[in-house]
């Protein structure tokens, strides 16, 4: 009670931080998006008492242990339905899911097409370093074909996964990308993530020091960065590139997202499109950018279209909307029944 | 032709029939009507585990067995009095176990060439020497199903559908049962379709009345079997998974805590998972998740949020779940984990009962990983049995798992309703904000029980990281430290052992508290169990049964209690599973009889092996 009516205290980084010493490797991307989590809860308005970090398996599944808020480090891949059970107990928590490519999209996948698909209300952070960390270098569900680790000596073979595309073909109703050294640009998906009523995702492109080094380098390093990322801004122009010449049209011909340069070929300004975050066609094409030599990877949020409601809430809703009508004594006593005298 | 009514103590009547032909319905019906006159009974709902296999094969016949008396019943039943088989294949597979001497009903219209055929018979046994053992009761129940229901214009299949309510009319009329439940029910059931109800109670009529007026080649003696002498109240038929389910949102309001199941579609468990979904009113929230280990994650996960997390399923989801059963032994968390054993391994025999996941139960899991596991023995039981399985869990801050059979599952009883306001709360204290300077150790624990202290989201000042790396016994923080580890374990057993001061002493159900031959059980086996040593003391056999419910931590008094006696004998429905542990943990020469056919015991079996063992 007399919290609520002192005077509201500004939050800071240091209410999020726990006394734990961070254990990752010198230079880990992970440094980087701690701090820029710690920094931005109070400006979300979080609190550390409703604040739930719940994470899985992995270099980033160690997450929650440096946060001064409620944590839960589960089991491989599971942390999505540990995080469900929690919205359904008490769907009022703010929830957020740290996971990896592999702990994610590999022995977890199941787990988060399934959270993604029901809209249950919590932020999913997939750290994608495109390879396994905390196993000392195997390659993961996102490592690019060829890549030489103790598994696959002469270079792995499969596919590997797009992460957003991913999510948007499990039903996801938010999507978004930042990069781990990113802290101007994280912070806005972070905060966007958490205003979202429903599952909200977000891939972050991190690197792991160690076993995948400059894996990223092609699409963040400063001297390229300009030219290989696409940053949405919802309703504005999709132009890019070092000179801001640059922008992604839609080729009716084949049927795809191309990049085009203002100035050349009779393009103009009025040819570029405008980025609408409701569009799912326009997200899924998004989602793949980047594939393609000289394409840059979209940025920030990519779709964001809540439901009217998050699945939790519809569970609880439904339970309360029958809740009290008949005691457990009423059920048990009713039916058939006789006596014995 | 009217027939003298003979009383009987009791008879057993098993239905069976091909899969679309509506035994498990027609069993349920007849079992209400005997529940409703007062007598004792015991079901065995017996059914392929194809959904509609091929009409009139052998592997497609469903059965549902009934055994009712003017007595407590406590088994289906070894041999059946009646039999009634709908078609060749039911009599194929069912004659063998028929009482010699024993009535058998037929349809039959149904033993047509291609039917004998499906089912194995190069010629039709009605009529020949085959049945000669029998009272055969040859009726062409097909073509009088048809006749009776002629005037309300269903199509022939449709008609055909009203045999079963035909048959049960009759049987209803052999044992003097009231026809009134049954119309209630299908004038309920079908309210929306009043043709098909009308047809139904038609031909549940003309099966009665052909049992008064027909002349039959035999005479049909007709039956009565009174009410069973039990203690006065309230009685209903419960089955196990009703009684379970029941027991486990009992518990949940016992501990003041809401219930979160997370289950995933198995055989013979699904019944929990439905029963609990239609029970909002009292609050139960369930989560039919993506599959078994999802299930019991969001049980830990509700259950670390502070509500009252519940997994269902049978041996082979309990195998997927095993690794986050290892989480909430390490992080303490209480989750009720119900196993509706079946026959085993890997997929096994689903739809058939067996007791062999007891190894799993108590020591399947990697690591020491100590939980209470707790064992019912009957439908009614299933009831105290989730409720003590909350208990445990809330109070020791523990999974518990809880074991339970197909058998109990889908069987039937007459259950005494309990006095709920006479059942003793025990409600969770969550912690509370520490008092400024102190702070919150989600380890700390209560010095009796030993159990850590339960903070959750929400609460301010009780933040605090959990997970499954090791944890300082002190701070509750990841701990790598060598003797920690050792002490942390040593807890984790002493917390588990220490619930043996918690749970009552071991009682002997029948017999002497020693002597010369103790039978020791467990789970199902207990009403084949109760009447072998019945019968064998009745014989002047020095015979006691002992029938186990907590099977970890065993009762403080079981080591001294077994030892009183000179010989063991432990009948199980498993190739010996608990007949290790208690070698191992007590050094006794306890004796196996096993039986792994998918089928309860026979009284006999129990019986002989008894005798043989008292002899030798």
């Amino acid at each position: 009670m007399n919290e609520m009516t002192a005077p509201a205290q500004k939050l800071t980084i240091k209410d999020f931080t726990s006394d734990q010493e961070v254990r990752w490797c010198p230079g880990c991307g992970d440094y980087a998006i701690l701090k820029c989590m710690q920094r931005t809860l109070p400006d979300m308005g979080a609190t550390p008492e409703n604040t739930v970090f719940i994470s899985g398996i992995g270099c980033s599944s160690r997450f929650p242990y440096y946060m001064s808020t409620y944590g839960f480090h589960t089991i491989h891949g599971r942390a999505p339905a540990v995080a469900t059970g929690v919205k359904l107990a008490n769907p009022e928590l703010d929830v957020w899911l740290v996971t990896g490519d592999g702990d994610g999209l590999s022995i977890g996948g199941n787990h988060l097409m399934h959270v993604l698909r029901r809209d249950v209300d919590i932020n999913i952070l997939l750290f994608n370093n495109k390879i396994y960390g905390l196993t000392k270098g195997q390659y993961s569900p996102t490592s690019d074909p060829g890549t030489r680790a103790p598994s696959t000596p002469q270079g792995s073979i499969d596919a590997p996964l797009n992460p957003i595309a991913f999510a948007l073909g499990s039903g996801a109703r938010f999507a978004a990308r930042t990069v781990d050294t990113a802290q101007k640009h994280m912070p806005g998906v972070f905060t966007r993530a958490h205003g979202f009523k429903g599952a909200s995702f977000v891939e972050i492109l991190q690197n792991c020091i160690v076993y995948n080094d400059a894996t990223w380098e092609n699409v963040t390093a400063k001297a390229v960065a300009a030219d290989a990322q696409l940053l949405l801004e919802n309703g504005e122009k999709m132009l890019f590139g070092a000179e801001g010449n640059k922008g992604i049209r839609f080729n009716p011909a084949s049927f795809a997202l191309e990049v085009v340069t203002i100035g050349e070929n009779g393009i103009t300004e009025d040819d570029i499109l405008v980025h609408d975050e409701t569009n799912l066609q326009l997200a899924r094409m998004l989602a793949e950018l980047g594939g393609q030599e000289g394409e840059p990877m979209a940025m920030g949020v990519i779709y964001a279209v809540p439901a009217d409601t998050t699945y939790e809430h519809a569970v609880i809703d439904q339970v309360n909307e029958y809740k009290g009508k008949r005691s457990l004594r009423d059920m048990i006593y009713s039916g058939q029944t006789w006596t014995v005298e | 032709m009217s027939s003298e009514i003979q009383m009987l103590e009791s008879a057993v009547v098993r239905f069976a029939g091909d899969s679309g032909d509506g035994m498990q319905l027609t069993g349920s019906q007849f079992t209400t009507s005997t529940a409703l006159e007062g007598s004792g009974l015991a079901t065995f709902p017996d059914f392929p585990a194809e959904i509609r296999a091929p009409v009139g094969t052998t592997f497609g016949v469903s059965a549902f067995q009934i055994n009712f008396g003017a007595r407590s019943i406590k088994t289906v039943g070894d041999h059946p009095d009646v039999l009634v088989a709908m078609n060749p294949a039911a009599l194929k597979t069912n004659l063998s176990n028929l009482r010699a001497g024993g009535i058998l009903v037929l349809d039959s219209g149904s033993f047509t060439k291609r039917n004998l055929q499906k089912a194995g018979y190069e010629d039709n046994p009605i009529g020949t020497p085959m049945l000669d053992d029998y009272q055969v009761i040859d009726l062409d129940i097909s073509k009088l199903t048809l006749e009776a229901v002629k005037e309300f214009g269903l199509g022939n299949k449709e008609a055909l559908r009203c045999k079963n309510m035909w048959t049960l009319g009759l049987m209803l009329w052999m044992f003097s049962r009231k026809r009134e439940p049954v119309v209630d029910w299908l004038n309920k059931k079908f309210a929306k379709k009043p043709q098909i109800a009308e047809s139904n109670v038609a031909a549940l009529n003309a099966g009665h009345a052909f049992g008064e007026t027909a002349e039959l080649n035999v005479s049909i003696k007709r039956y009565q079997i009174g009410a069973q002498k039990s203690e006065p109240g309230l009685y209903r038929t419960v089955t196990g998974s009703q009684a379970l389910s029941w027991g486990i949102a009992m518990g949940g309001e016992l501990a003041g805590l809401q219930v979160v199941l997370g289950s995933y579609p198995i055989t013979p468990a699904s019944p929990i998972l439905h029963t609990l979904s239609g029970m909002k009113e009292m609050g139960v929230v369930t989560f039919q998740a993506e599959d078994e280990i999802a299930a019991i994650c969001a049980a830990i996960g509700a259950s670390y949020a502070g509500s009252l997390g519940v997994t269902s399923s049978s041996g082979p989801g309990i195998a997927l779940k095993t690794e986050a059963l290892g989480l909430a032994i390490s992080t303490e968390l209480p989750v009720v984990v119900i196993n509706s054993q079946r026959g085993g391994p890997s997929t096994g025999l689903p739809t058939k009962t067996e007791q062999s996941d007891l190894y799993q139960a108590i020591y399947g899991r990697n690591g020491d990983a100590p939980l209470p596991v707790i064992a019912t023995r009957s439908p009614g039981d299933c009831f105290e049995v989730a409720i003590e399985a909350v208990r445990m869990a809330v109070k020791y801050m523990t999974p518990v798992m809880l074991l339970t059979d197909g058998f109990i599952a889908n069987a039937a009883e007459p259950w005494k309703l309990p006095d709920l306001d006479a059942i003793e709360p025990f409600k969770v204290e969550f912690a509370d904000t520490p008092a400024e300077g102190e702070e919150f150790n989600p380890f700390e624990r209560d010095p009796d029980t030993l159990a850590r202290n339960w903070g959750i989201p929400g609460v301010k000042g009780t933040e605090h990281r959990v997970g499954g790396i090791e944890k300082s016994f002190d701070t509750g923080h990841i701990s790598y430290d060598p003797a920690n580890h050792q002490k942390m374990t040593d807890t984790r057993f002493a917390k588990i052992n220490g619930i043996a001061n918690d749970i009552p002493l071991q009682d002997v159900d029948q017999g002497e508290q020693s002597g010369t031959l103790a039978v020791v059980g467990w789970g199902s086996t207990f009403g084949p169990i109760s009447e072998a040593v019945k019968a064998a003391r009745a014989d002047g056999l020095n015979v006691s049964h002992i029938h186990i419910k907590y099977l970890n931590p065993f009762p403080r008094n079981l080591e001294e209690l077994l030892k009183g006696f000179d010989k063991i004998l432990v009948p199980e429905m498993n190739a010996g599973q608990l007949k290790t542990v208690l070698r191992d943990k007590f050094l006794l020469d306890a004796k196996p009889l096993n039986q792994v056919s998918g089928l309860p015991f026979k009284i006999q079996d129990i019986l002989s092996a008894i005798r043989a063992e008292v002899s030798a």
